[in-house]
């Protein structure tokens, strides 16, 4: 099983991992599967989807590696149980008493609350929310989740892509904490947008002008003009993404290595 | 170890006529990707294209070998070709691309891949990364400094620039003029300050001049992925290898403009952390080794 998402995910399986399927599978049955919680605020529902999209491991994820023990439509549950992990989507408005109610519970009953896509992680589109519109304009307040409460790991996007799903899904599977730890410092990262290209990389010294924010931009609200980002506001979602791919923000020499087997 | 992970290390060049006339130097890019595209290894490949302006580069998804050869030739300022990948795979439908970028580019590939956050199903269509040696690279402005007021030429006169030898060349139909290379120090782009890269050291293959003889490349094969391709290029005769000389001029060479740009770099990392400002990398009390591109 762990071989088929290996191999889905294009990480070479080790051959002897291979000759001990078997022994694999027990291990999984044995383990207790996670179990594994789905809070859904103020988001499209886009980052689920993009989850669903690795069609190829989602049934196995499903069937036989985790358990989903709450989450609407997902789990047909009323009260929240204790959970391993909880993965939080969309952003909290804070006029929403049900939103905060649950959020604050979620934190309570689970052993890592994940900020699941950029509504959850920097607020994303959500932050130009300014209330006053039907169907309460009362819901004026939309902030990440770790305005609240404390985010054990990050996963920014609009929405994340299935890859970066899947990996982490594997990763939290074997433990790879090397791997996770980029999230984990996301976590932090609330405050987002494409201004940060200006603020923290340009102003810094550090742009190199290789395109690699305005292939990352979701919403295509960034250019190249002379070899530098320029950001077209009125198309950005302050989804952060073009800040988290940017190859000066951040470095997993590391993992690069690891992956390129070099 | 300053060159990166590689292979294999040889001199090569292209065996075609017409790609030795306008490529660099071996013109080693050039005939890689018409290879690749004409065996379809890739389906299309991102490169430095012309644009309206003389000599200011643009990224572009060349779907032939004809588009390949018109991108042929070093351009000396920002391309930022990493922008047009997305294009490549959604707009282009291309499920196989081959690219062609400096050290920084590979980087922001490589991160993409390993972290693709926000990039969906674009990270394992790269087929092909292949990276050129940098030492550093220089905004258009100052480009043009250096042709119209160091070189004294007309822009539109130049029919080719080069770097060499400490100098920088500027080829006319008339004239061969050069100026010491040190003249264009100040007018390079400050992010180049901190990068511990000259060889692409993350590509499939890389390639540049230093090292090599005139009308040659040095080149690195480094994945496996570019061995076979590289492999397959030589076997099929569109590009021969001589060994790299070890010596002075060649490997020796090399290694130490590869060493000089990480010292630099690192004295530079070590500078701006200590007055604080943010550089992702690791100062040099804080790794292993202090030329390690981490």
């Amino acid at each position: 099983m762990l071989a088929k998402i290996k191999e889905f995910l294009g990480i070479e399986a080790k051959p002897e991992e291979l000759a001990s399927k078997e022994e694999v599978e027990k291990v999984a049955e044995e383990k207790a599967k996670p179990r594994i919680g789905y809070v859904h605020l103020s988001g499209c529902t886009g980052d689920v989807m993009s989850l669903s999209e690795n069609y190829d491991i989602l049934a196995e994820l499903l069937t036989n590696m985790v358990e989903i023990v709450y989450g609407q439509t997902l789990a047909d549950v009323w009260e929240m149980p204790e959970m391993d992990l909880v993965l939080v989507e969309g952003s909290v408005c804070l006029q929403d008493e049900h939103s905060v109610k649950e959020l604050m519970e979620a934190r309570e009953k689970a052993g890592l609350l994940v900020a699941f896509g950029s509504c959850a992680s920097t607020g994303c589109f959500t932050r130009y929310s300014r209330g006053g519109q039907q169907a309460n304009p009362n819901h004026e307040s939309f902030v990440p989740v770790g305005d609240l409460v404390k985010v054990d790991c990050a996963l920014p996007g609009c929405p994340p892509s299935p890859e970066i799903i899947a990996k982490t899904v594997v990763a939290v599977i074997n433990g790879d904490m090397d791997y996770l730890q980029p999230m984990i410092d996301l976590a932090g990262y609330t405050e987002a947008g494409g201004s940060d290209l200006q603020y923290k990389v340009v102003n810094q010294a550090l742009c190199i002008g290789c395109g690699t924010c305005a292939m990352a931009c979701q919403t295509r609200a960034l250019d190249m003009t002379n070899g530098r980002p320029e950001l077209n506001e009125d198309r950005c979602v302050k989804c952060g993404i073009c800040y988290v791919q940017c190859p000066r923000s951040w470095w997993p020499a590391e993992q690069i290595n690891k992956d390129l087997g070099l | 170890m300053v060159l990166g992970t590689y292979k294999q290390i040889t001199l090569g060049r292209s065996t075609d006529k017409q790609i030795q006339k306008i490529s660099q130097d071996g013109g080693i890019v050039t005939a890689l990707l018409t290879f690749a595209l004409d065996e379809k290894i890739i389906d299309g490949a991102v490169v430095a294209g012309p644009s309206e302006e003389m000599w200011k580069p643009t990224p572009t998804v060349a779907l032939s070998s004809d588009e390949v050869m018109a991108a042929a030739g070093t351009k000396y300022t920002i391309s930022p070709n990493n922008m047009v990948l997305k294009q490549a795979v959604r707009q282009y439908g291309l499920e196989k691309v081959g690219i062609v970028t400096i050290p920084c580019q590979t980087m922001g590939i490589r991160k993409m891949q390993s972290y693709p956050f926000g990039v969906r199903f674009l990270a394992d269509k790269i087929a092909l990364d292949i990276g050129i040696c940098c030492t550093e690279n220089f905004p258009f402005e100052s480009l043009k400094t250096f042709i119209s007021a160091k070189a004294g030429v007309d822009f539109e006169l130049v029919e080719k620039m080069d770097i060499g030898k400490g100098k920088f060349w500027v080829k006319t139909q008339d004239d061969l003029i050069s100026f010491p290379i040190k003249e264009t120090h100040g007018y390079e782009q400050n992010g180049c300050k901190v990068c511990l890269d000259l060889v692409s050291e993350l590509s499939d293959i890389s390639t540049g001049s230093i090292g090599a003889p005139d009308d040659w490349s040095a080149v690195q094969v480094r994945t496996d992925k570019g061995e076979t391709v590289f492999k397959q290029a030589v076997d099929a005769g569109a590009i021969e290898l001589k060994p790299i000389d070890e010596g002075k001029f060649g490997l020796e060479m090399l290694t130490k403009l590869a060493k000089s740009k990480k010292e630099k770099a690192m004295k530079e990392i070590d500078r701006r952390k200590a007055m604080g400002l943010p550089v992702p990398y690791k100062g040099s009390s804080e790794k292993e080794d202090p030329l390690a591109n981490v």
